[in-house]
């Protein structure tokens, strides 16, 4: 049976992918933040949430419902519109940047060549065609993700507010060059814009863009600590410093509308980690099955990030500023002649 | 059906744009005006350009607007202050008549040919499109390409002596 041209099995495959790939980014935001609070528990020498269920194991579940139950407060003197859109601008990117994400190799069912990404297809031969701009399209819904929060802070119209919003917004613009500089040296290797096909050049261990050579290598590491700052984890996590500035951007926030911006926090550490995978560290190639190696990677990701934030306390806005502009952007250039003169030397 | 969706897209980017200029407060005109953008994006992937349309997102709607944005939010305008004058309004018609008027005449005296160029859809799904302004930008467009960038260096330049107060 077919519609417009196309086999229905396509149609159902589209609307699974979509379906499992949002359940699993949202199980993994609900579960992360009970990692991040039993690891950096741990790493403290506490024991972390322990009374809800078995292990404290449904303490996400008790978060979300108390949440959702408390009052919702829109300061009188709010400007409404942008006030109720920031959550969701905030959230929405962090989500849909999974569109372009291999998660799995190309599968096959009832002798349909189905890849693992959600826009894709592959025809009878299994080759696979996907948006071939696909890091494009992961740079261009990380730039979007500024407006979520900086209209919170704008339209809350409160001073800690808006010093948040004016900070984060200048912190995701210095960093956002950085990190894109540093994927250019993926380009360079790749010599493609393609998620699949860059998951594809990077079969075993010395494929992996990582250890390509030490320029891939420092560039993978510069893009991480950039899409942290992008994503305001620790130590960059200047915007909602409690200590100066209460709860930053989202100060006047309360019950969803502040969970939407939790999960948001939570989702774009989903996104960054499944970024940095699929870019630097193979994707989903690797020993185990496809999609299981894909999962691994990304989770061990997040808990490097849980790690730092166990470890590192907050950077001062002017080092952060410094960092950005004075050692990432002339590196990351300094890289890319570099990655270059690599690349010509030892083709 | 491709029909249906350009007139659905087009008809929110003249809406969008009909807002940037009616909206009192001038957050709202930015968001309306990201909005605006982000209808053309879709209109260059219709177009089987999905780079300009990438471009188009992350410079304008994500560089760019973030800069306005972040000068409406520094300089905290709320709503628009001083009230619109008649004058304003009759020059406002007056421009925009005669724009009118010379898109018409100059559509009416001249007469399309139907001739193509070298690159078409089919040239466009074997090379790609990327790949396709690389080439040309990178070889025929060579000139233009580096005086811009030089342009911009030195706009780059300007912008740090501006901010710096000792040089």
């Amino acid at each position: 049976m077919e519609i417009m041209g196309l086999p229905l099995i396509y149609y159902g495959a589209m609307i699974l992918k979509v379906l499992l790939a949002f359940v699993f980014v949202l199980l993994t935001v609900a579960y992360a933040t009970y990692a991040e609070r039993k690891i950096i528990g741990h790493m403290q020498v506490r024991v972390g949430p322990n009374r809800v269920g078995p292990m404290g194991l449904l303490q996400p579940i008790a978060d979300g419902i108390k949440l959702f139950f408390k009052e919702e407060i829109i300061p009188s003197e709010a400007s409404k519109f942008a006030f109720l859109l920031a959550p969701l601008v905030a959230l929405i990117p962090a989500f849909i940047s999974f569109a372009v994400i291999p998660f799995g190799d190309v599968i096959e069912i009832a002798g349909y060549k189905i890849p693992l990404q959600i826009a894709a297809f592959a025809d009878n031969a299994g080759t696979v065609f996907d948006l071939n701009i696909g890091v494009l399209y992961i740079l261009a819904m990380a730039s979007l993700g500024v407006y979520g929060i900086v209209l919170a802070g704008w339209s809350s119209n409160s001073k800690y507010s808006l010093l948040g919003g004016l900070r984060s917004s200048a912190q995701m613009i210095s960093y956002e060059l950085a990190a894109g500089l540093a994927i250019v040296c993926v380009f360079m290797v790749s010599q493609s814009l393609s998620l699949h096909a860059i998951v594809a050049d990077q079969a075993g261990l010395f494929g992996w863009y990582l250890f390509r050579n030490p320029f891939t290598f420092l560039a993978g590491i510069i893009f991480f600590i950039c899409s942290l700052a992008e994503i305001n984890r620790t130590p960059f996590d200047l915007p909602e410093a409690e200590t100066e500035l209460v709860s930053g951007f989202c100060t006047e926030y309360s019950s969803m509308k502040y969970a939407m911006f939790f999960m948001a926090e939570y989702a774009n550490m989903v996104t960054v980690c499944a970024v940095t995978t699929t870019l630097f560290l193979g994707g989903w190639q690797g020993p185990l099955p496809s999609v299981l190696n894909f999962i691994a990677k990304v989770y061990f990701l997040m808990f490097v990030c849980m790690w730092i934030r166990a470890t590192y306390p907050r950077y001062r806005y002017d080092q952060l500023m410094k960092l950005g502009w004075k050692v990432f952007l002339p590196s990351t250039l300094f890289l890319i002649v570099g990655n270059a003169i690599w690349i010509t030397l030892f083709k | 059906m491709e029909t249906l969706f350009f007139s659905i897209v087009a008809a929110i980017a003249i809406l969008m744009s009909i807002l940037v200029i009616r909206c009192k407060n001038p957050i709202n005109s930015a968001l309306s005006l990201i909005m605006t953008f982000f209808c053309l994006a879709t209109l260059y992937v219709m177009l089987e350009a999905p780079f300009m349309a990438a471009i188009q997102v992350i410079v304008y709607a994500g560089a760019i607007m973030v800069l306005i944005v972040f000068v409406i939010m520094l300089l905290n305008i709320r709503t628009e202050s001083g009230r619109r004058t008649q004058h304003a309004l009759f020059l406002g018609a007056a421009t925009g008549l005669f724009l009118l008027f010379q898109t018409w005449y100059f559509l009416s005296r001249s007469s399309l040919t139907g001739a193509k160029g070298a690159i078409d859809s089919a040239a466009i799904a074997k090379v790609g499109h990327t790949e396709l302004i690389g080439q040309s930008l990178f070889t025929e467009f060579l000139l233009p390409f580096e005086i811009t960038s030089i342009l911009l260096l030195a706009a780059i330049v300007g912008a740090v002596v501006l901010a710096k107060k000792k040089v």
